[in-house]
């Protein structure tokens, strides 16, 4: 290929601007406005990669996103992008790249020399090798053969993240249909207007034009959509899907195009979501290549990229350039590159005749004609140098004559044009044949889209196009249909004898259409040939069907920011920063994150876990219990609704007492357990399993809202509402008694399972009597924004008793100890009540509950269930793992499973519980436990292995039973390191605080202050919620006129004096008051509120409230919900409920100002995805 | 990706939904129901080509079940209803054909 040494006056790019970079090792200069691809051209370079199967030399052979010959390696180490287009990339100074593919380099490829791998890679080959001789044999070949670029190994330095954008018009493709369309749409006011260009620029194939009409048009036209206030142009934009309901995906690279020298806080690419009211798709059309012998050869182009390169880049590629085509078009691009001093040689056209005045003019412009003519071969190794040329006989079905010899430098073809119809066909609309046109077209459609310009088959000039597949009369294994994948017309011919008909088994059998380029030039022709060999016609061959990406899409695009500590919501403790200066280890648990355990200087995990075990039984523990679930349930019909959620009768609870109860769904099966309080006849707190408590409230509310309407109930998750510890061991009184504190914990009148609220450091606190450790322990709640006040002082309360934190994994070991059940380590999916023993208690309640009847179906009646049971393995040396298998009698199969499996410091050997095909007849049976290979016997024994009597529950610091001291080993498991000696501490009572601190929950966090964005945590209001039951007749209204206001309905903030009213949902509001006015606004509430069924709560602690500003709050915000956050439609106090950086929030229009309320346990999260989105503000 | 109109909200992305399968299904007496009777209630579920009633949970919103009739070819939203309204009648379903 020629190299130009001059750039054509009238090329679009800047001269004035050369740039400088390497391809292969060799430095090159191009200029601003360069693609690679065109100053690869520029400088000459005419092999750039190889094939993906075949390695066939490869060069640039389009101008746009249909190539897929010229793929290149781009930059290196982190910044290094396989698979890179060079006819996609703009160039910048310093730009590397390399070709794809090829060894030692494209240009000399031994790989092919061998010449070998055409006769062993045939159609279907992959397939073949499935059942001849063996896939594995060719494998590793295969591997090192085909491949494309190099994914890099190291992080990705630049960043990305997703928007959500709404607009009335979208526009796809900024080519004149498209500009035409958005001065059109822009006409109303109030209709936003989106158009996206991938392009570098906008102006589609306009800015292949040199006709200085278009180029002023163009100029003209995007001059006066900039005046348009409301039209927003984005150009770098590619639409890659088109979803339901006229959702779009796309990808902005904003600032990829600059390379990795360019200094940018902006992200490299944004994933944009689009909702759209009407999609207009103006995406133009693709030219086809022709099929004859040889056409994959560099050197040979399409038609339009020979124009393209020509008039916007300058470039002149051939001193005898030759066109081939079945259509008009090429004769209008041949006729202007001679009009601009291109020497064109000769037009080659499959037609026997073309109208007589493109004749005239090719004539005149000293261009020879072959009308009725294929190409037949080509010729040239490294260059483009002759083309073989024979007469096609009448009708085209044959070849007759002789051959004749073209001399050449470039050939540029044109098989016809494709409407670019991708999108549209992902929306759901169908594709018509057009016959006349040799293309598919638009058919029925199925949303609100409109398909404009050359993608609806609307053509500037008419093309006149005969259809033309393959060439005939010479041999189809060197006639390339797909170049990526050197697909050949008798690969799929081949297909078609093996009896292959679909289309879609065809294009997967012959990989057609399967490379980067999903088919874009390929798939037609692919059909043409198919329909030749299987004698129909195109429209009964049908077409694949498209589906997204319409261009392939960087993987970091579609993580956004979601990406190490932002990977999914955290939420972290009321008591978080005592944990930290502890030096707890923390694990994230069902989105929380929990100190697994307080490692000390010099232990391991399993020491650390038996002194905190130890310490437990033999003085106190202090456990950070927050996470655990609480839901508060109030109305007159409570208890009824609870007798239906429970397996246990709770007519009898009476307030102030508390029962353990178990949750079925539905299928009988077990999800949930907890503690059951009664708190008033008419009110009740549900304790669920930590990180269960949305899931309960979720199902509560699907029975409430959907099958017992009529109950007056009302259900609120108060879970982080109060910051919870407990406090277990036999000095837990003592500890507790020293606390000011107006609830009587004395062992006569605190008894076990019962339930105490008052005032506990001068704040209101609820405290439970219940054991998940087999200890005396008291679960202690004060409000959250107290929480790490509240861990202070009982640590200080402590001291003098040795208290000891401690974290969930000696939690957990603690409760295997006691056989306590932990929903989902020790029940699967098929656990019934019966086989946790409960059957007899079930057998006694007389009421229905959620999934009773299902118990009694048959396979709960089998006896062979996996029931729940101890296992003690019969070497108290021994180990198991929770996984490892119980096998059946004969050793045959898997009998049941260990569910949980720990080394107890407490008895000093392994304690494990599983589930256990029949185990509660088998008790004293002994079983073999399969792990990795080995088997070991094991006892089947009660779940409960220590103190099974409970007379631990009334031990007391002033007779402490110690059940064990460490240092006595009796089995090769890791010993607790020998304690410290505890330091002396003074008289603990001088150190705590009458009153506990109340913290919010950012504290320590200064914000977030960016030109463009600001953020802090918002004061000076407190926060009520006031739920009243909705269902009920009249409630709404009543409760309104109590309170003499008109109460909000959705998306609406509603002031009232001093209050602002926000809804949340039906019956449901949010009400912020002053600060300093929580406490009376609540009593006038609840006076209001009278005998209705209605709740009012201080909920402050429960919640963080954002402020947000600055002049791209809104932008920024748009990053993480898909609300339409449009000033017009979410303006001054406007509020909504939304799905917001994967958690739910409510938002709020506060004059310039953004308001966002959350889930205080979420405050950090939230933080650090803001500090992360608004990176480029 | 679904836009949906909740009865209370408005429309809203897909993502802030929860789909809980079809609705209509009455729960038969649990003391007179036959095993067949109830697994049927339990476990026997239309999956039609074409409009469906389903029962959708606002998740991230208000937090209300309501009733969707929609069709599971086009994605075409036909009806939004509330939970305790009855099975409305669909007349010629456009894009029920597939
Ligand atoms: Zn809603």
């Amino acid at each position: 290929m020629k190299r130009t040494r001059q750039r054509l006056p009238h090329a679009r790019v800047d001269t004035g601007k050369p740039l400088t970079f390497r391809f292969e090792g060799e430095t090159y200069r191009g200029f601003s406005g360069d693609t690679l691809a065109s100053a690869l051209l520029a400088n000459g370079v005419s092999i750039v990669g190889r094939s993906f199967k075949l390695h066939r030399p490869r060069g640039v052979f389009a101008a746009g996103r249909e190539d897929a010959n010229a793929l290149v390696q781009l930059e290196h180490g982190a910044w290094s992008e396989p698979n890179a287009r060079a006819t996609l990339v703009p160039l910048y100074d310093g730009l590397v790249a390399e070709g794809q593919n090829a060894w030692p380099a494209p240009g000399w490829d031994l790989l092919a020399a061998l010449g070998l791998l055409k006769k062993v890679l045939p159609a279907g080959f992959y397939y073949k090798t499935f059942i001849w001789p063996n896939w594995k044999y060719w494998e590793g070949l295969v591997r090192r053969l085909a491949g494309l670029g190099r994914a890099p190994t190291a992080p990705d330095p630049q960043y990305y993240f997703k928007q959500t954008v709404h607009a009335e018009v979208v526009i796809v493709g900024a080519g004149r249909s498209g500009l035409e369309a958005a001065v059109a749409a822009a006409q109303d006011p109030g209709c936003r207007v989106l158009l996206l260009d991938e392009q570098e620029e906008p102006g589609g194939s306009l800015l292949a034009s040199p006709d200085p009409v278009d180029r002023a048009w163009l100029a003209s036209t995007l001059e006066r959509i900039a005046q348009c206030p409301n039209v927003t142009l984005v150009p770098r934009c590619s639409v890659n899907g088109y979803y339901d309901h006229d959702v779009l995906a796309a990808l902005q690279r904003v600032c990829s195009h600059l390379g990795p020298h360019a200094e940018s806080t902006a992200p490299r690419e944004i994933f944009w979501r689009v909702c759209a009211g009407r999609v207009v798709l103006a995406t133009g059309a693709l030219e086809r290549p022709l099929v004859f012998p040889h056409n994959d050869r560099p050197g040979i182009m399409l038609a339009g990229a020979v124009r393209e390169y020509t008039h916007r880049y300058g470039l002149t590629l051939g001193e005898r350039i030759v066109f081939f085509t079945n259509n008009d078009s090429a004769w209008h691009t041949a006729l202007e590159l001679a009009e601009h001093g291109v020497r064109v040689a000769a037009i080659v056209d499959v037609r026997p005749r073309v109208a007589p005045e493109l004749l005239r003019q090719a004539t005149a412009a000293g261009i020879v004609d072959r009308l009725g003519y294929s190409v037949v071969h080509t010729r040239g190794r490294r260059a483009l140098r002759q083309l073989v040329i024979r007469r096609l006989t009448e009708g085209g079905h044959g070849l007759q004559g002789p051959r004749d010899i073209l001399d050449c430098d470039l050939l540029a073809m044109s098989g016809g044009w494709s409407p670019t119809l991708h999108l549209y066909s992902q929306s759901g609309g169908k594709l018509d044949w057009r016959d006349e046109d040799s293309c598919f077209v638009p058919g029925a459609g199925s949303q609100a889209v409109t398909v404009v310009g050359r993608a609806n088959g609307d053509f500037p000039q008419p093309l006149h196009t005969q259809a033309y597949w393959l060439t005939p009369g010479v041999a189809p294994d060197c006639q390339w249909v797909d170049f990526q994948y050197d697909v050949t017309a008798a690969d799929i011919q081949l297909a078609a004898r093996e009896n292959y008909v679909s289309v879609e088994h065809v294009k997967r059998y012959t990989t057609n259409g399967m490379a980067i380029d999903q088919g874009k030039t390929s798939n037609v022709n692919g059909l043409g040939i198919l329909a030749l060999a299987t004698g129909r016609s195109i429209p009964e061959v049908g077409t694949t069907r498209f589906r997204p990406p319409y261009h392939p899409a960087t993987i970091g695009a579609w993580a956004g920011i979601e990406l190490g500590a932002l990977y999914q919501p955290f939420q972290r403790l009321p008591a978080h920063a005592c944990h930290v200066a502890l030096g707890a280890q923390m694990a994230d648990m069902g989105g929380w994150q929990r100190p697994e355990y307080y490692p000390q200087a010099g232990e391991s995990e399993q020491q650390a876990i038996a002194r905190e075990v130890l310490a437990v039984r033999n003085a106190v523990g202090l456990l950070d219990y927050s996470p655990l679930g609480k839901l508060e349930v109030h109305g007159p019909d409570a208890r009824e609704f609870l007798n239906r959620v429970y397996v246990n009768n709770l007519a009898t609870l009476k307030p102030g007492a508390a029962r353990y109860g178990l949750m079925l769904n539905e299928r009988g099966i077990v999800v949930d357990d907890g503690v059951v309080v009664c708190l008033a006849e008419d009110h009740f707190l549900l304790h669920t399993t930590s990180g269960g408590a949305s899931a309960v409230h979720r199902a509560l509310e699907e029975w409430l809202q959907c099958e017992w309407v009529a109950l007056r109930v009302l259900v609120s998750n108060v879970t982080t509402q109060w910051a919870t510890f407990m406090l277990s061991g036999p000095g837990a009184r003592a500890v507790l008694a020293q606390l000011p504190c107006d609830i009587q914990c004395s062992r006569d009148d605190f008894a076990h399972m019962q339930f105490r609220t008052g005032t506990l450091c001068g704040v209101p606190a609820r405290i439970l009597r219940a054991s998940f450790t087999g200890e005396l322990s008291f679960e202690i709640s004060v409000p959250a924004a107290c929480g790490e006040s509240l861990w202070e002082v009982l640590m200080a309360a402590g001291a003098s008793h040795s208290i000891t934190p401690f974290g969930i994994e000696a939690l957990m070991v603690l409760r295997t100890e006691k056989g306590f059940l932990h929903i989902g380590s020790d029940t699967d999916g098929n656990t019934m009540p019966q086989d946790l023993g409960w059957g007899d208690a079930i057998g006694k309640n007389p009421g229905d509950f959620i999934g009773r009847r299902s118990l009694a179906l048959e396979a709960g009646q089998d006896p062979q269930r996996l029931q729940f049971t101890g296992l003690a393995l019969e070497d108290e040396t021994g180990t198991t793992v929770s996984g490892a298998h119980v096998l059946s009698e004969d050793g045959n199969s898997s009998a049941g499973y260990v569910t949980s499996a720990c080394f107890s410091p407490t008895l000093g050997r392994t304690v494990a519980l599983g589930i256990v095909a029949g185990a509660r007849a088998r008790l004293g049976e002994t079983v073999s436990v399969y792990y990795e290979g080995k088997t070991q016997p094991a006892r089947l024994v009660a779940p409960c292995q220590l103190d099974p009597e409970g007379a631990r529950l009334q031990a007391d610091a002033a007779a402490p039973q110690p059940v064990r001291q460490p240092g006595t080993p009796r089995s090769a498991v890791p010993q607790p390191a020998t304690p410290q000696p505890a330091t002396p501490q003074p008289a603990a009572s001088q150190h705590i605080p009458q009153v506990l601190a109340a913290r919010g929950p950012l504290a320590g966090d200064s914000g977030i202050a960016t030109p463009g964005f600001r953020l802090r945590e918002a004061t000076g209001v407190e926060l009520l919620r006031l739920q009243v039951f909705h269902r009920g007749e009249g409630q709404v209204e009543a409760l309104a006129s109590a309170l003499h206001t008109a109460l909000p309905g959705p998306g609406i903030a509603h002031p009232q004096g001093a209050r602002t009213w926000l809804w949340c949902a039906p019956g449901d509001w949010l009400v912020t008051v002053p600060a300093g006015t929580g406490a009376t606004e609540l009593a006038a509430l609840r006076a209001a509120a009278g005998e209705l069924l209605a709740v009012a709560a201080a909920v402050t602690d429960s919640r963080v409230m954002f402020s947000l500003g600055g002049a791209r709050v809104r932008e920024v915000l748009a990053r993480g919900t898909t609300l339409d956050l449009h000033q017009q439609y979410f303006e001054h106090q406007r509020c909504a409920v939304t799905r917001f950086a994967s958690v739910p929030v409510l938002l709020l229009a506060e004059g310039d100002e953004m308001l966002l309320f959350a889930c205080r346990s979420l405050a950090a999260y939230l933080s650090a995805w803001f500090r992360a989105v608004s990176r480029d503000c | 990706m679904m836009r949906i109109e909740c009865p209370w909200c408005g429309s809203r992305s897909e993502d802030e939904f929860l789909c809980g399968g079809q609705s209509h299904i009455a729960r038969p007496d649990p003391a007179a129901a036959s095993d067949d009777e109830w697994a049927a209630y339990l476990y026997q579920r239309d999956n039609p080509k074409g409009p469906h009633h389903e029962r959708w949970l606002h998740r991230f919103g208000c937090g209300q079940w309501f009733n969707m009739a929609r069709d599971t070819v086009s994605h075409e939203i036909l009806a939004v209803y509330p939970m305790t309204a009855p099975k409305p009648e669909l007349l010629d379903v456009p894009g029920g054909e597939a």
